[in-house]
């Protein structure tokens, strides 16, 4: 993909962080999910979001793309709020959001990435398809483009997000927990992809569940249990001490790595 | 010739009223909210009563405007319902529905029993009446058709998106509440315009078969809103012209010897029953999706499934022996594996046909073509077993296909590997490529 903007040699953009939270607090029906989140994240890095089973991790990433409310606080990419930066962010929801069922082709939902580009009432045409194939490509789906989504596998399916995220060309991407259901060689491409995105300086969000990968797989790390422990590069961030304060006493760490590791066996 | 124009404007309207409920019902039966129509169809009664009652006419305006009042109500109720309280959707929409209806009922025999209710006509709304439509109401139907398409064709590609994968559409930043209400509204408008003709109780079924149906035939979406807009409009078509005195004209019966009078079948139902015959043939015949399709894909799977287990064991069987072609007994074969013994009969009755075996006094053996197909089916069998195996994990996504894909999944070095790992314990089976090609590929589908 075409990279390397400006800010890139910028030394203005470079202090700009790529992700700002001051004072985040979400609610769900009067109770509060996430506390007081503070955190801010430099561009360029592939940053795990760890945290235990309902710590608020999908919360976060969705009040950061304003598809929950703010109980209170604000959250700035690249120093302007989400709402005028939206053309900047790319978005892999969990596959369990949609309906696999529903009639479209790989390559529509691929092409959907280019909406929010393309605006009101204007049909893709020839350059988002061929973006669209471009993306396809990077996933290593271009012979599925066009089957219906139904008759893909659920790593291929998850692989359809990520390319759908790719043609969105954006600077910022946020992927909810795309490692679910996929198996050892779709994980590979899937990182091997991530590296590719930061090597173009782009900054890629992961809720990730395998402990046991994290310090391979990410050089910043968000520790979140309803509140943020730590943010921080891996190296200094992902130590037994912050993991024990954010998985609490209730579980050895090694135990929640073993659950981790079995919630990630592919579903069939 | 009056009645027979008459009728053919009446037609028209209905066929735009069909393709126009089919197209937009698409999308609220691929949101799965296909009950929504039928809500808002039975909560139009109680307003067109009210209107009624306050408007002492029948101006279609005023009773639409109440219909499509008491319409919007009950969908607030229900998301205020779902919302706040524990009751979960279906059951909300169920509760709000009977109890709009209910209501609906009790205004109408009110306002019936009043004097100037006798020629309110207002029944006419429970099961449709066409015997009335004017030219101005067809013309409505028009207006409503072509304002509903050009939304439909303006905003494809955002109704598309908002239906897909709504999360992902606001992360985009479009405002998917309006575009919601728009869908919905137009819903809505399409039903209220529609009650008159079909009647509240059936107008959900003019929403949701044609989207239900179209959906069969195509696993594209805007086939899928043609194929709806094609049949919806061909059902109102076809259910008005059965409702009227025509075909019996055509037949050369005389309407009264069968003692009907002109109004006395309402075309509503025969609506639905024509876009109901639609969605059943959609249903049996579509190819890929339909049921006699996935039977004839499940029977010819067995068939092969079957096929493939008599050549493995004749085989194994032949193994010990081989190269020469030993004679297997029945019950040897018999005891090897679990059988269904009809299918077993039959299919070794094929493949004596096929010349891949011949057989003798209760005693089977291979031929050299079929000794050729058991060697083949065997070894992809084996390599495929050993795959799946030794690479568990990488091969999770590939675990539903048949073992004759394994030349198509598996890299060339793989399958080499694998081969001479085989081999290596003496189990991979000979491959005779200097023999002729099996007839496999020609017996399979057999």
């Amino acid at each position: 993909m075409s990279v390397v903007t400006s800010s890139n040699s910028s030394p203005i953009a470079r202090t700009v962080p790529a992700l700002e939270i001051h004072d985040m607090t979400v609610a769900y029906h009067r109770k509060p999910v996430l506390w007081d989140i503070d955190l801010m994240v430099p561009e360029g890095k592939l940053v795990g979001i760890v945290g235990p089973n309902g710590a608020g991790k999908t919360t976060l990433i969705k009040a950061v793309l304003g598809l929950l409310p703010l109980a209170s606080g604000k959250v700035e990419i690249y120093g302007k709020p989400y709402g005028r930066q939206r053309q900047l962010i790319g978005y892999v929801p969990q596959r369990e959001g949609v309906d696999w069922d529903f009639p479209v082709t790989v390559e529509d939902v691929v092409l959907m990435g280019t909406y929010g580009r393309l605006g009101w009432c204007r049909r893709p045409g020839s350059a988002e398809r061929k973006t669209a194939a471009r993306c396809l490509e990077q996933v290593g789906l271009t012979s599925f483009a066009r089957r219906q989504i139904r008759q893909l596998s659920g790593g291929q399916q998850q692989r359809v997000f990520l390319a759908r995220a790719l043609a969105q060309d954006a600077r910022v991407y946020f992927m909810d927990e795309p490692f679910a259901g996929v198996d050892a060689a779709t994980e590979a491409a899937i990182i091997e992809l991530l590296q590719r995105l930061r090597s173009q300086n782009k900054t890629v969000f992961v809720v990730h569940h395998d402990l046991q990968t994290v310090r391979s797989y990410f050089d910043y790390v968000i520790l979140l249990n309803m509140r943020l422990i730590a943010c921080g590069p891996t190296e200094e961030t992902f130590t037994t001490a912050n993991l024990q304060e954010t998985y609490g006493g209730r579980l050895t760490i090694l135990d929640e790595a073993a659950e981790a590791v079995r919630q990630r066996e592919p579903i069939r | 010739m009056i009645g027979q124009s008459i009728t053919f404007n009446v037609m028209l309207g209905t066929a735009l009223l069909g393709a126009t409920a089919g197209t937009i019902g698409t999308f609220a039966v691929l949101r799965r909210r296909a009950l929504v129509g039928d809500m808002l169809s039975h909560a139009a009664l109680p307003g067109i009563c009210l209107a009624f009652i306050i408007l002492q006419s029948r101006n279609s305006i005023g009773l639409s405007l109440g219909a499509f009042g008491t319409g919007l109500l009950a969908i607030a109720v229900v998301t205020v319902i779902t919302r706040w309280t524990r009751t979960k959707e279906d059951a909300a929409i169920g509760i709000v529905l009977s109890t709009f209806f209910g209501a609906g009922i009790v205004l109408l025999t009110l306002v019936q029993r009043n004097a100037t209710g006798n020629q309110a006509g207002l029944d006419k709304f429970l099961f449709g009446e066409t015997a009335g439509m004017r030219g101005s109401d067809v013309q409505l139907l028009f207006a409503t058709a072509i304002v509903s398409l050009v939304v439909v064709i303006a905003l494809y590609k955002e109704f598309l998106l908002l239906s897909f994968d709504d999360d992902f559409a606001r992360a985009q930043g479009w405002p998917t509440l309006a575009l919601d209400l728009v869908m919905m509204g137009t819903l809505a408008v399409v039903t209220v315009v529609g009650l008159p003709i079909v009647g509240v109780i059936l107008m959900a079924a003019m929403i949701i078969l044609p989207g239900a149906g179209a959906r069969f035939w195509t696993n594209h979406l805007g086939r899928t809103l043609l194929i709806a807009g094609l049949t919806g409009g061909a059902a109102g078509a076809i259910g008005t012209l059965l409702a009227s005195p025509l075909p019996a004209q055509w037949l050369g019966v005389p309407v009264q010897e069968f003692g009907l009078s002109r109004r006395s079948i309402p075309p509503g139902p025969l609506i639905v029953l024509t876009a109901a015959a639609f969605f059943l043939f959609a249903l049996l015949f579509a190819p890929q999706q339909g049921v006699i399709a996935h039977v004839v894909v499940e029977v010819r799977l067995r068939l092969r499934i079957t096929r493939e287990h008599l050549l493995r064991a004749l085989y194994e069987l032949s193994e010990p022996s081989l190269p020469n072609r030993p004679k297997i007994s029945e019950s040897q074969l018999h005891a090897h594996r679990t059988w269904n013994r009809r299918w077993l009969k039959w299919w070794l009755s094929q493949a004596e046909v096929h010349g891949l075996i011949l057989r003798a006094d209760h005693s089977v053996q291979l031929t050299q073509a079929g000794l050729v197909a058991a060697a083949e089916v065997t070894r992809t069998h084996r390599l495929w077993e050993l795959f799946l195996v030794s690479n568990a994990g990488i091969a999770a996504d590939h675990v539903d296909r048949d073992a004759d894909d394994v030349e198509h999944m598996l890299p060339a070095a793989l399958i080499e590997e694998l081969e001479q790992r085989l081999a290596a314990t003496g189990k991979l089976p000979m491959r005779l490529t200097d023999l002729p090609r099996s007839p496999h590929d020609i017996w399979a589908d057999g």
